[in-house]
């Protein structure tokens, strides 16, 4: 290839892969039609941790969505979204272009005909930034927020399908909640390890989205903060410090049952197999954080700044001794046994967004958790950490969100919120 | 503002597919035996002919140079038929476009600047290819409602440039955006012109170094940030009454096509997403939503014509335009002052919300209407 812009290759539908010549080897799933073999990482709900060191696919298909349990990604752009039709055909017809070019990005595919080769009169499907990059192990994971069964309920025929269990977060003391970036009627989590994969896929939704859905607000997540492979290191936030070393791992089918799936019979059928998922974007008080003496930060987390691990003891992920924490440490604060063994999926990223106007770095966690249900996950644990946590000093919630994300999409045919939105389902 | 270049003839400039087996297979020649070859070189520009049948012309260009070329078939007064910018070293292009009968030259331009290599091409015979009766029509009568416009513009503008004249800041604040609305509607014409839009609506952020201000917007800093209007102000009123008389009388020999009638709505919708959603047209006068009117009626003018063969080619697209315009009006009435006036509530009255709304509207408009121009030629 010498020029992409005078000589276009690979027909209509080119395979990012297929521009860089990556040669996995996998099993060929639907998307495979346009021409190329995915390398799967993922099957259902098995988890091959390897997938992580990979620029591979993570599989589309399955039965929970991936972006969940896969091996967290390097990035992410999360966008939540504003219904912005009445019409009920329109928003399903978006689902399923959703899907399909969800399908093929996650692939490594170029949306719809491709960005170039097409009629000179028209602008490209694709949007371009991503051509020539690997799949990223890309994952979109898509979640609908309180606001859609209670605006659209009736317009889109929900009535009666809001689950119970995703209640409209309570007011916690210290948020500082901003409206404008707060809420949305859908969701979409990208993560990828490229950024410009993650954002290529929001922007290409977004696109898809125009008429039907509008932005309401997005987060770039630069630096995963959580992991959910269990022989990796836990990644740091901005403040330095390892938190959430005993996450859910995707290789835990027992505790992913236990407090990540919806099971069936708990709440409405569509949901089961789908999880909740609480986004809050915590501003870090950096500066101050900074001129705070390593004592008190270590005990502020209740771990050592080097290994991480829990006070009095010597590896990250020793069993903590809760008790030789100070009573007001955030480890153990949030650990499951001051919360009635609650645990949540943790997925968060740390995020910097230029400066605050004020010399600070606008910087902190882009907090996101899954849990099999929201009332007995994310709720009591952070009215405990609301409350008490020293961590309070140097932080502050400054947007929250709360969605109802459902189960994976099975096959070619099926696709986002199908058992929510189709009759027959 | 914004320099932008209206398409004037239908140019399909495709790029040479690949056979997709490997991926780096170069296409052979595209195919037509009349097409021209063009040998692109540092210091040269070599044409294997200087004279072809009017209607589609094909160009096989090959850049044998060290740098990025550019190649164009330009009008004799160096208006652009067609071109093909950054065609890299040791690179081939097929770059194909309908052209009438009369003298041409085709430039190619080394670094992609200056002048270029000139070779003169004259296009013989009177026959383009017959295109559908129902879009010349629509072409005519575009053509027709972009000179009313201009027509209509002059007794306002002079409105505007008699009151600066008498020193009535005031009549002068009322005429400012009616003044504005009929260049707003037909604006990528006005651009498309090329040197009368630097002169009469250009805002001080575009101004070259060395450039004089000159124009509605340094008009419009006068009376709304300085107060004042002196003998200067008074010169630049009566220019801009010169300038926009020169557009009138040129609107009539503006090269028009359906492609730059579709493409022209979109770029209308543009002006609004860059320009009025934004608040940075008219930032002293905060009349922001006159010139988006505009700019949305002069859209949905250009649609209007083209709908009977787009609807024809894609009704889903129409029936998604006719829903997307009819919305963005309504929104966009929400804000006229009274029932009765051309005016608007001022844009820094409108809320930060309230202008997210406004600019979801436009998006979900001109994304189907980017598709438009595609259709129309389908």
């Amino acid at each position: 290839m010498t020029n992409d812009t005078t000589q276009a290759a690979g027909g209509p539908s080119p395979s990012r892969r297929s521009l860089i010549g990556w040669g996995g080897a996998g099993l060929a799933l639907g998307a495979a039609a346009a021409g190329g073999a995915v390398a799967m990482t993922r099957t259902g709900n098995d988890v091959d941790p390897a997938g992580a060191e990979t620029g591979a696919a993570v599989a589309f298909h399955g039965a929970h969505q991936a972006g969940i349990a896969t091996p967290v990604q390097d990035r992410l752009h999360f966008a939540s979204f504003d219904v912005k039709t009445d019409d009920r055909a329109e928003f399903v017809q978006m689902l399923k272009d959703w899907t399909a070019a969800a399908r093929r990005m996650t692939a490594g595919h170029a949306v719809g005909e491709g960005a170039y080769g097409g009629l000179a009169e028209a602008p490209p499907d694709d949007t371009g930034e991503a051509l020539g990059l690997k799949p990223s192990r890309l994952t979109l994971t898509i979640g609908f927020g309180p606001s859609l069964f209670e605006k659209y309920g009736e317009k889109f025929g929900l009535t009666g399908q809001r689950p119970e269990a995703l209640v409209d977060l309570p007011p916690f003391p210290g948020d500082n909640l901003e409206k404008s970036r707060s809420d949305g009627d859908l969701c979409v989590q990208a993560c990828a390890d490229d950024p410009q994969v993650a954002v290529h896929a929001i922007r290409n939704l977004a696109r898809i989205g125009f008429g039907k859905v509008a932005v309401r607000w997005s987060q770039l997540g630069f630096g995963k903060t959580s992991s959910t492979t269990p022989d990796a290191q836990t990644p740091r936030n901005l403040m330095g410090f390892k938190d959430g070393t005993r996450n859910i791992a995707g290789t835990e089918p027992d505790r992913l049952k236990k407090f990540v799936w919806v099971g069936e019979g708990e709440g409405p059928a569509w949901m089961t197999g789908g999880s909740y998922l609480v986004a809050r974007r915590i501003r870090m008080n950096i500066e101050t954080w900074d001129r705070t003496s390593l004592q008190e930060q270590e005990d502020v987390f209740g771990r050592d700044k080097g290994e991480g691990a829990p006070v009095g003891k010597a590896k990250e992920r020793d069993e903590p001794f809760l008790k030789a924490m100070k009573p007001d440490a955030h480890v153990r604060l949030a650990h499951p046994d001051s919360n009635d063994g609650v645990t949540l999926l943790r997925r968060g990223y740390s995020f910097t967004d230029g400066t605050d106007g004020l010399g600070r770095l606008e910087a902190g966690l882009f907090f996101l958790a899954y849990q099999r249900d929201v009332r007995k996950g994310f709720i009591p644990v952070q009215r405990s950490l609301a409350r008490s946590d020293a961590l309070n000093e140097y932080i502050q919630h400054v947007s929250s969100a709360v969605f109802a994300v459902p189960p994976g999409v099975l096959d070619k045919d099926d696709w986002w919120g199908r058992a929510l939105f189709s009759k027959e389902a | 503002m914004r320099a932008v270049r209206l398409s004037v003839v239908t140019a399909a400039a495709t790029a040479a597919a690949l056979a997709a087996v490997t991926g780096c297979t170069e296409k052979s020649d595209a195919g037509s035996g009349d097409a021209i070859q063009v040998t692109a070189a540092d210091s040269k520009c070599e044409t294997s002919s200087k004279s072809v049948p009017a209607g589609q012309v094909t160009l096989n260009i090959e850049n044998k140079g060290s740098k990025a070329t550019e190649v164009e078939i330009l009008f004799p007064d160096d208006r652009i038929v067609s071109e093909k910018e950054n065609i890299g070293p040791g690179t081939k292009y097929t770059l194909t476009a309908e052209v009438k009968a009369g003298s041409y030259e085709i430039a190619c331009r080394p670094g992609m600047k200056g002048l270029g290599v000139r070779q003169k091409l004259a296009v013989t015979g009177g026959t383009v290819a017959k295109r559908d009766p129902r879009l010349d029509k629509a072409v005519a009568a575009y053509r027709e409602y972009a000179q009313e416009q201009a027509d209509a513009t002059i007794p306002k503008v002079e409105t505007f440039a008699n009151a600066i004249k008498a020193g009535d800041i005031e009549a002068a604040k009322q005429a400012y955006a009616p003044s504005r609305f009929g260049w707003e509607s037909t604006e990528p014409i006005a651009e498309s012109f090329g040197d009368i839009d630097p002169k009469t609506d250009t805002r001080v952020n575009d101004l070259e170094k060395g450039q004089k201000w000159t124009g509605w917007h340094a008009l419009e800093k006068a009376l709304w940030v300085d107060k004042k209007v002196g003998a200067e102000q008074k010169t630049l009123a009566d220019e801009l009454v010169t300038d926009l008389k020169d557009w009138q009388k040129r609107v009539g020999k503006a090269e028009i096509t359906p492609t730059s009638m579709a493409n022209g709505a979109k770029e209308l919708l543009d002006e609004v997403a860059t320009g009025k959603v934004t608040g940075e047209e008219d930032r002293y006068s905060h009349t922001d939503l006159s010139d988006f009117k505009g700019n949305v009626e002069g859209a949905q003018k250009s649609y209007e014509l083209l709908k009977p063969v787009a609807q024809q080619n894609d009704k889903a697209l129409t029936t998604e335009l006719d829903k997307q315009f009819s919305a963005l009006n309504t929104l966009l009435e929400k804000y006229r002052t009274d029932k009765t006036s051309d005016g608007f509530v001022s844009y820094d009255k409108v809320t930060k919300d309230q202008r997210k709304e406004l600019s979801d509207a436009v998006n979900a408009l001109a994304e189907p209407l980017s598709k438009l121009a595609a259709v129309v030629v389908k």
